[in-house]
């Protein structure tokens, strides 16, 4: 590893940090304005996030060692996988360690410990979400792979960066198999991010609840690492989707001059992201949990199909 | 011989040496001491010595070797290949685990006594290492299986096991009566050199998937194995889930890559869906169990069936001479095989200690076991993960080079493989998501939350034995994990011997550091890289919240939502937490519920599952078996004239066809 790869490396972990609860913040502004509510300011997470590590934790008496340590894990592997996402450009060493289907499994490795950290305490809404979290988990993970599969097979590769590198390349035409994949991605990572229509993540009625539940007996730091991890896999999803739907600006290896230019594309392609997502959300209700799994489904069915219809028709 | 020291010596000394340990336990019968302490101490060693002269014995050269016992003038050949030592270290390595929690297991007054299990256990494992001894492996396991032979399902289970590991041998025996080609050679030597036609060997192929196929637990087989992996004491679970099934995946392997000199496409795509079918209904079934070994037997139903779908596309690419890919799927296999022993026998022997401390095996009136058991709960973590195939674990190492071997099925010249292909995968996925939905349920509701029953507070970790049993297994699973690369240069010489090419052999598999196996652009993943990673962030995030903020902790009762009569019955039950799946795969179950009226006095909720291919194939086999029974039996009238006129009348047939 050169020290400039060390840099970039450095630098991607930075803005991964200090852009994802922008992006939440970003979100949460949007919303309220399409709401017609008076939006909070951009660095409110921030302020919440330092409010509650001055905080003292309040633990469950019969909790774990595994409760106390799981906010750490799942944050460690949150920060892991938005650090091998190219953000601002492919030239990461780092990101051969993991590839796109290690990305699934490090989401999934997460998903795990969130899931068993709740069961931990062994309240009814601890268990009620672990089960909730595990059912969009199973359906949603094989969904995402499909579409990584679609781009890898286009790019040759399970490599972010080098999908990344192809797809951006290409000239620009609308490839089916990608707007199918698109479609699945989008459903996906709206499931993965427990937003509006799978999960609210204003709500805390028990009964619909699903990331909420996960976190009812978290406080203080725990709490604030949970979050900041769940700003890290929605900042971490939006790259992954904009890497491999919109992956013009993102700089190439070696080439500084565009790095320049990364950043403020980058900052330009998420805050489209946020208002987007903010739009679904307010335009959109809730399903029954019971539907999840026919949505998510549709999920997989569609990115199964850009599987297919990219091995037939070679597009 | 011309060397004196051979491994297969050394083999046969150790398979010699468990024989006799087996006699030893009889001669102590119902000295537990002797059994506890010396004994099986004495097999675990043997056993890290078989791993210890197989490891080697991978890469080295084949050896032969005649023993002059049997029938006269038919003495046994001896082989020791690349494929057999590979799965002696298998049955070593997972074995000498076993055995060791074994002397710490078994206690007394519990059904056999101890020094005739001793000698039962051994037999199984000398009969697993000499593959050759089908019947004795099936026997000697039956007769473990049936340890608490009291009590009647335990009865029925046993009955069951031995039934279809008999139909599988009359299977594999016909098998190796096509492969032999009406030579009279039943050699293995005679059988590679003979040259059969696409039919024949067709139907030895499938004749070897059936009977492989009724040993490994494969759809539609599958019925005695979450009947006896159950019964059985734990360390003979763990043996049966971890290695013997693995003796099924051996002969499979031998049959088509070894014995048979080409394979046919198709035959990789009955292996697909066999596979596949038997990994989604292994799955799907062990999430709605509720008792803890049922849905561990499950779950091994689920990753045979994974070996199976790696075995058809390896078949898949070794048929269309892409032999680069057909090692890759191979070695995927092979790695699968070597991980699943671990954590599977881990997971059993888990639910052993669990089992003893508790008297309990329903998995609705466990619970909250982490805080009395922690050894336990701490090494079934590590098994968890790896069954759930998440990084940095040695189950997602596996699974990630079978997704790769999955993502290289583009360059198939076979349009509609090329269209097929993709559907299995997208199977492939699925089951590897659901294996971690049944992997949470299992260890969260048996170790997390709160103690479902009082008395489970007063649980005990299991013993010294035993912990070093679990230890054994977790420590091979986590270095299994972390090498991915070291594993796969062990591995590589059987691919090499089988389909003439090796993933390391080529070069082309990356450093110790970084797993590359076709080439870094294509795809790589680290997993010493992904484990240090997440580990130094944790540290730093620990030591920087430390550092800048404080770590104050303040223990109270539970929050959940400020309700404040909360008792552990309130927690998801298990059929509670598989409901999920049962509603979205409905059609798989045959579901019987008692539900509750409002205006029951004392009301009762019943769910019961059963296995739907019970009454789809079994009962109407047996129906069909009666009713042919029957209607010969209509030929017995009882009365000496008509059985006069039946002689007269094949006579009279005789005679006609003799003259025509």
């Amino acid at each position: 590893m050169n020290f400039e790869g060390f840099l970039a490396q450095l630098a991607a972990m930075a803005l991964a940090l200090v852009v994802a609860p922008l992006l939440v913040g970003w979100v949460n502004m949007c919303r309220a304005w399409l709401q017609n509510r008076r939006a909070p300011p951009l660095l409110q997470q921030f302020r919440t996030l330092h409010k509650l590590f001055w905080k003292e934790s309040v633990v469950a008496s019969d909790a774990t060692p595994m409760f106390r340590a799981a906010p750490y894990v799942v944050f460690g592997c949150m920060l892991l996988a938005s650090m091998i996402v190219p953000t601002l450009s492919t030239n990461l060493p780092l990101a051969p360690a993991a590839d796109a289907i290690a990305l699934v499994g490090l989401f999934a490795l997460a998903r795990l410990f969130i899931s068993l950290a709740a069961m931990d305490i062994g309240t009814a809404f601890g268990t009620l979400g672990a089960r909730r979290e595990m059912l969009v988990g199973f359906l949603a993970e094989p969904a995402f792979l499909m579409v990584l599969f679609t781009a890898s097979l286009i790019s040759n590769s399970t490599s972010l960066a080098n999908i990344v590198t192809t797809l951006a390349h290409r000239e620009f035409t609308i490839l089916p198999s990608l707007a199918l994949a698109g479609v699945a991605f989008t459903m996906v990572s709206l499931a993965e991010n427990a937003r509006v229509p799978v999960d609210n993540p204003a709500t805390h009625l028990e009964l619909t609840m699903i990331h909420e539940a996960l976190v009812l007996e978290y406080s203080a730091r725990h709490l604030a690492l949970m979050e900041w991890a769940a700003a890290l896999k929605l900042f971490a999803y939006s790259c992954a989707g904009l890497a491999l739907f919109f992956p013009w600006g993102v700089a190439q290896a070696n080439d500084r001059g565009a790095l320049l230019l990364a950043l403020p594309a980058l900052l330009v392609k998420l805050a489209a992201g946020g208002f987007a997502l903010a739009l679904i959300e307010t335009v959109t209700a809730k399903m029954r949990i019971f539907r999840v799994p026919e949505f998510l489904a549709t999920a997989f069915l569609l990115g199964v199909l850009a599987l297919l219809v990219h091995l037939l028709l070679g597009a | 011989m011309t060397t004196p020291l051979l491994t297969i010596d050394g083999v046969l000394v150790v398979i010699a040496a468990w024989f006799c340990i087996g006699v030893a336990g009889i001669g102590a019968l119902r000295n537990l001491r002797v059994v506890a302490h010396v004994l099986f101490p004495a097999s675990a060693l043997l056993s890290a010595v078989l791993a210890g002269l197989a490891l080697p014995a991978v890469a080295g050269t084949p050896e032969v070797a005649l023993l002059a016992i049997g029938l006269p003038g038919l003495p046994f050949h001896l082989r020791l290949d690349a494929l057999s030592a590979f799965f002696l270290l298998l049955l070593g390595v997972a074995s000498a685990g076993v055995s060791i929690f074994a002397a710490g297991y078994f206690r007394r007054g519990e059904g056999t006594p101890p020094g005739l299990m001793c000698l039962e256990y051994h037999v199984f494992l000398a009969a697993m290492a000499m593959v050759v001894s089908w019947e004795m492996m099936a026997l000697s396991s039956y007769f473990l299986v049936t340890t608490n032979h009291r009590l009647p399902e335990i009865q029925r289970a046993g009955y069951l096991y031995l039934l279809v590991a008999h139909i599988g041998a009359i299977a594999i025996l016909l098998c190796f009566g096509v492969l032999q080609a009406n030579t009279g050679d039943y050699t293995f030597a005679n059988m590679r050199a003979q040259n059969l036609s696409p039919f024949w060997a067709s139907a030895a192929f499938l004749l070897a998937l059936f009977g492989f196929g009724a040993k490994a637990g494969v759809l539609p087989l599958h019925v005695w194995l979450p009947e006896a992996h159950p019964a059985a004491p734990s360390p003979v679970s763990a043996l049966m889930s971890g290695v013997m099934l693995k003796t099924a995946i051996y002969g499979m392997l031998r049959v088509t890559f070894d014995l048979c000199s080409s394979t046919i496409w198709w035959w990789g795509v009955v292996a697909l869906a066999v596979g596949l079918v038997t990994a989604l209904f292994g799955v799907v079934f062990a999430a709605a169990q509720v008792d803890m070994k049922r849905l561990l037997a499950y779950s091994s139903i689920e990753n045979i069936g994974l070996i199976v779908v790696a075995l058809g596309l390896a078949i898949i690419f070794e048929a269309y001479g892409m032999r680069s890919l057909a090692a890759l799927a191979l070695t995927a296999l092979l790695y699968h095989c070597l991980n699943h022993a671990l954590f599977k026998s881990l997971l059993f022997l888990g639910t052993g200690s669990v089992l003893h401390a508790t008297h309990e095996r329903s998995l609705g009136k466990l619970g909250g076991l982490m805080r009395f058991m922690p050894w336990v709960a701490w090494t079934a973590l590590v098994g968890v993960i790896a069954a759930a195939g998440l990084p940095p674990s040695n189950g997602f190492a596996s699974e990630w080079l079978l997704l790769q071997g999955f993502l290289f099925t583009g360059g198939l010249p076979n349009p509609y493989l090329k269209m097929l292909v993709p559907v299995f995968a997208a199977g492939v996925v699925l089951v590897a998501a659901l294996a971690g939905y049944v992997m949470v349920k299992f260890f969260g509701v048996i170790f997390l939350g709160r103690p479902r029953e009082e008395r489970l507070e007063k649980a005990e970790d299991a013993g010294r034995l035993e912990r070093l049993g679990l230890v054994w297994l977790t420590a091979g699973c986590i270095l299994l994990g972390l090498f991915p690369v070291a594993v796969i240069e062990v591995i590589d010489p059987i691919p090499f011997a089988l389909v003439g090419r090796g993933l390391a052999q080529s070069g082309k598999v990356g450093d110790w550091l970084m797993l590359a196996p076709v080439s870094a652009e294509r795809a790589s993943y680290s997993a010493p890289l992904v484990f240090l990673l997440i580990a130094a962030i944790v540290m730093l995030t620990f030591l920087l919240v430390r550092r800048f903020y404080h770590g104050r902790i303040r223990r109270a009762a539970p929050w959940d939502c400020g309700y404040p009569f909360q008792t552990a019955r309130m927690q998801d039950t298990a059929e509670g937490f598989g409901q999920p799946i049962r509603q979205i795969f409905e059609p798989f179950f045959r579901m019987h519920r008692e539900l509750p009226s409002p205006a029951d006095e004392a009301p009762r909720y019943r769910v019961t599952v059963e296995d739907p291919l019970w009454g789809w194939i079994y009962v109407r086999i047996a129906r069909a078996t009666e009713a042919a029974s029957r209607t010969v039996g209509m030929l017995q009238r009882g009365r000496i004239s008509i059985y006069l006129l039946y002689s007269f009348v094949t006579l009279v047939a005789l005679l006609f066809l003799t003259q025509a």
